[in-house]
Order: structure tokens, then sequence, then C-alpha cells
């Protein structure tokens, strides 16, 4: 049995967990405050009041949905695209496979603003008006590295004979992608998906450039904040994102929770 | 009516399978290099190599997972060189046996009858024969991550022999298997596959495994077969040096050595007594005791005879050798196995 930690240990955890997470606790408190123009501490009363006015805010709900919207096509795009490039990466050997590695990593490693200049001068040579769809493709291109990533892990560890094993059973590859494959991603395609559904719903600096006045949830936020009147309403929203992506998260490790790995008896080859 | 009076004829002369000139090459690696081979009907033949003898290709070549680079592969009289694994009645059971983790032993075994469309009612009830079969019986609602090792390997033969298969490929199948119940498996496996009737082609590395449960063994060395004969036969008749000393041990000399013509000669250590002292004659070779090892059943001798080192096995042992002392050692004439060239 591991013993106790030391009281030192203890306490740098606690004071660890308390910076990680005053910040939000703050949030939710300044989201019922009766004050609504400084963060006067201690709030001089509670209120309900702003969640009411954040519901009649049409601009907010425009936002909500655009951001939902283009997050579910990022998704999307990036689920087909992401997985089919982890299935090629897997199945085939070929020149430069490495060098395609690092290509494929790159959009996530590299800064948001280079993406967005890039896209954005990209988009003006093929005469592409900034649009719905500019957004959609801009955030895909980091969506698509993380679904690659979930899914090529789960491939390398998944192994060829299962596969294999499929169609020495009368299975075509139709009937083994659907009945081996796809399970067996199951997971790793929605902790994926997950992961890029929250990277494109909170993405600024590549939607700046891809934009044309659209105002996804997370530019609505900053346009607020450059107006401080009624700043509680930001604060009610900003727990209502929490509550949103927080339920997923639950759900999805719920639904994780016994993935049993299994590997065949010994050595392969 | 027609069929009826046509297929006893053709079992009986038509091969299980045939390879003609097959080659496997991957780059410049040639993995499979021109094979021939013919396998019968009902028979247990086993493709036997170290790693990296192209054993293994040969199966998968034979399976359709993999492409011959030229030749051909005729399946029950069909020329299945091109067909995909799922058009070729063989079914396999991986070293890795390759089981399906996100589903239960049950839809493991009935996975070649859903993929048919088999109702769901008669699919249960074939995998529970199946699993009674391979003696699983009730223990159809686990997970593969559930059972032991043994139990997979169980699971894996009963899930490719579910839609009674013509042939089955067997790639090491007891490879990762402990010991003693890769000798409980051995029994088993030769004894499932006398009651079904299967051709069942078997791959190994394992030499005492091959001679064991085969009627005939194929001994691959480098991309060819060196030798296609019966195990014992195979033991006794060694073509190639290689043979020799990888079917059993062997003690493989130099003509000159003996005073007979030029070439390579195997000699089995079971074969050779050993006594003290330097006698000379005929069919004998004197040398140098170098070590004694007692093992039981047997005791093995190391012989230091000119530059060469010899191996002798006896089943009881000599009185008053010592190591360091001259030893002579003997043989019947009839003992000594010619050796050819590897092809």
């Amino acid at each position: 049995m591991p013993g106790k930690p030391s009281l030192g240990l203890r306490l740098a955890f606690y004071l660890g967990m308390l910076f990680l997470h005053f910040p939000i606790a703050i949030i939710v408190l300044y989201a019922l405050t009766t004050e609504d123009r400084t963060y006067q501490f201690p709030p001089p009363g509670l209120t309900l009041r702003w969640f009411g006015e954040a519901m009649q805010r049409t601009d907010m709900w425009a936002a909500l949905w655009l951001s939902l919207q283009v997050a579910a096509m990022a998704t999307a795009i990036a689920l087909v695209l992401g997985t089919m490039v982890a299935a090629a990466m897997y199945r085939f050997q070929f020149l430069g496979k490495d060098f395609l590695t690092v290509l494929l990593i790159l959009p996530i490693a590299l800064p948001g603003i280079l993406t967005g200049i890039a896209l954005l001068t990209t988009f003006k040579r093929l005469a592409l008006e900034p649009s719905f769809w500019t957004i959609v493709i801009g955030h895909a291109t980091f969506c698509i590295v993380t679904v690659y990533n979930n899914v090529v892990a789960r491939f390398r560890r998944m192994g060829y004979s299962q596969m294999e094993a499929s169609m020495d059973l009368g299975a075509d590859w139709f009937a083994t992608w659907r009945h081996v494959v796809l399970p067996s991603l199951a997971t790793a395609l929605l902790a994926g998906g997950m992961l890029s559904f929250a990277l494109s719903f909170d993405e600024v600096i590549v939607t700046t450039f891809t934009a044309a006045d659209q105002k996804t949830l997370p530019i609505w936020f900053l346009n607020e904040l450059f107006r401080p009147r009624e700043r509680p309403i930001t604060n009610v929203v900003a727990v209502f994102v929490m509550l949103v992506t927080f339920l997923p998260i639950v759900l999805a490790q719920w639904l994780t929770r016994n993935t049993d790995d299994l590997h065949g008896g010994g050595k392969t080859g | 009516m027609v069929q009826m009076l046509q297929e006893p004829q053709n079992q009986s002369t038509q091969a299980a399978v045939v390879l003609r000139g097959v080659s496997c090459y991957f780059g410049a690696v040639k993995a499979v290099d021109g094979v021939d081979l013919e396998i019968f009907p009902g028979e247990f033949f086993s493709m036997l190599g170290p790693s990296g003898s192209g054993k293994t290709t040969c199966l998968r070549l034979i399976g359709g997972f993999e492409q011959p680079t030229s030749g051909q592969i005729v399946l029950f009289g069909q020329d299945a060189s091109r067909l995909p694994p799922y058009a070729r009645d063989v079914n396999t059971v991986f070293q890795d046996y390759a089981l399906f983790p996100h589903m239960n032993v049950r839809d493991n075994v009935a996975y070649a009858l859903m993929v048919r469309g088999v109702p769901r009612s008669e699919r249960h009830r074939r995998a529970e024969e199946m699993l009674e079969l391979v003696k699983l019986a009730g223990l159809g609602d686990r997970r593969p991550g559930q059972l032991s090792g043994g139990q997979r390997q169980r699971v894996a033969l009963a899930r490719a022999l579910i839609n009674r298969p013509k042939l089955l490929l067997l790639d090491e199948p007891l490879g990762a298997l402990d010991l003693k119940l890769r000798e409980e498996m051995q029994i088993e496996l030769k004894a499932l596959q006398r009651q079904l009737g299967i051709t069942f082609i078997y791959v190994t590395h394992d030499q005492g495994e091959a001679l064991s449960m085969s009627d005939r063994v194929a001994v691959f060395n480098h991309g060819k077969i060196e030798q296609l004969d019966t195990p014992k036969a195979l033991y006794e008749y060694p073509k190639t040096e290689f043979v020799a000393r990888f079917v059993g041990s062997a003690n493989v000399l130099e003509g000159r050595l003996l005073g007979l013509r030029e070439g390579k000669y195997a000699l089995r250590p079971e074969r050779i007594s050993i006594v003290v002292g330097s006698h000379s004659g005929a069919n004998c070779l004197c040398g140098t005791l170098l070590d004694i090892h007692y093992l039981g059943a047997q005791t093995r001798y190391e012989v230091q005879v000119g530059s060469e080192r010899l191996t002798v096995l006896t089943s009881s042992e000599e009185q008053g050798l010592q190591i360091g002392s001259p030893v002579t050692l003997r043989w019947e004439s009839g003992s000594l196995r010619a050796l050819q060239e590897a092809p």
C-alpha cells in the first residue's frame, strides 16, 4: 500500500487546484452579482436577473448558433478526412512518409495567426469571399490533426491481423470496416471529435481572419468585453458554455469507461 | 445426379492446394522464391523453418493476404492466385489470435455466419456447437479480454472452423502458450483434424511440433523448400546440411575426414557409440572428450575430433570416461547420410 502523502505535498496540490479553478468560481460568482459594472468583492448582492436578460439577447443566440454550426461542420469534415488519412498512414509504407507525418501535425503546431494569414491570402487568391464555409475550412485544418492523432494511435494498437481475420471469415472491405474497424475506432473517434469540437468552439484567431462580419461565440465575448455594460451577462453566457461543454466530456468518459484493450498472446511477425 | 457421380472422383484425384513456381518479393527481399508443392485433401501438412525462411509468407499467400509476384496458386482445382481472402474457402488461425475485442466470445465465433447473413438464433446455436467442440461450452458471454491465452487460442480455432472450411491455415498457433499447454494442444489439434477430416496447413519453427503432428513437412530456408517429406524420412534421410541440422540435431562431417568421397555427411548423435581409448578401424574416429552432460534418460558427450566438434547421445552412461582423455567414436556404416548442396 502506498503511504499517505506528506502535508506539504497535499498543500501544494490544493493550492494548484485552487489556482486552476478559482477564476472559474469567480465567473460563476459574478454571473450572480447585483452589481453590473465593476468586480466589487464581495458582491453587494446575488440575483438570477442576468440569466433572464442573457436569454433575451438575440445577438448572443445568433453567435452561439453560428459557433455550434461551425464546430459541428468542422468536426464532421475532420472525422472523415482525419480517419481516412490515419487509415492510409497506417496501412501503407511509402517514400516521404515521415515528412508527410510532420506536415500533417503542422497545422496544430503552427501559430493560429500564421494559419489565419495563410488562409486569408489563399481565399483572396481563389476569389473566395469570407463566409460560413471559409470559417469551417479554417477550423477543419487543425481539427483534422486531432482526429488523425487519436485514430492513428488506435489503429496502431488494434493490429492489422483483426482486419485480416475479418476478411478471412468472409467479410469484404466494407463489412470489415463496418463490423471490425469502426467499432474499434469508435471511442477514438468520439475523443477526437469532441476535442475537435472544443477546439473549434473556442477558436478566435483563425476565425478573425476567415470570417466576414459573422460573430462566433468567442468573438462575441471579445466584443462584449469592450462594452462593459451588462458585464454579468457575459459571465452568465460563460457559465452556460461551461455546462454545455462539461456534459459531453462526462458523457464521453462514461461511454469509454470500460474499453478493454486486447493484444495477442505473444510475439507477432 | 451428375454432381453425385463426379464428386468422389474429384476428391480422390484433386489436390487441396497446388503452388506452381510461386514467388513473393517485398522490394528486394525474396520472401518466397520459386516454391512448388502439392497438398492433398485431409492431410496435416507443416511448413517448418526458422524465422524469415518464407513459411509464413507462403501460408499468407494461400490465405490471400499476400499476392504472389509470380506463379500460380490453385485451391481445390480453382486458380485462386488473385482471389481476395473473403472469396477463398480457406480459414486461418492467426498467431496473435486476432480476436475482435469489442465482441463477446459467441459473436467472435459466429462472425463468419453474421457476415453471411445467417439468422441470429441459428448463429448462436452453431457457435455454441463450435464452443463445445473446442471445450469452451458456457463461455460465450465472456469478452476475449477475460480469457486465458489457451482459451483465446480455442476461440480462434472455433471461429475459423465454424464455416467448415475445406482448408485450415494455422500460423504458429501455439507459439504464445507455455510448454505444458502447448503439448496438450498439439494432441487436441491432431485429434480435431482427424475428427473433422479437414486439410491443415501448419506453420511452425518448432521441429518437434512438426515431426509429431504432421503427415508431411516442408522445410523452408531462404524462401525455398529444402526438402518435402514425411517426418520419418526427414529425420532419417535429410537431403541437405540445413535440414539435417534443423530437424533434430546432426553432426555434419567432411567426406575427407571419414575417408569417403568428397562432400558432406550427416551423422545423428544417437547413432554413435563411444568407448575409452584410441582404436582404429572402419567407421570410427578418435578424439578427445570435451564435456559430459547428464540429461536423465540420455547422456550427451562433446568430442573434439581434429578441428571438428562432435556430439554423441547415448541412452546409458558409459563407464570410465574422463574429460580430457582419448575416446573412440563408432557407428554402423548405414548411419551416414550423404548430403547435397542446398537447392
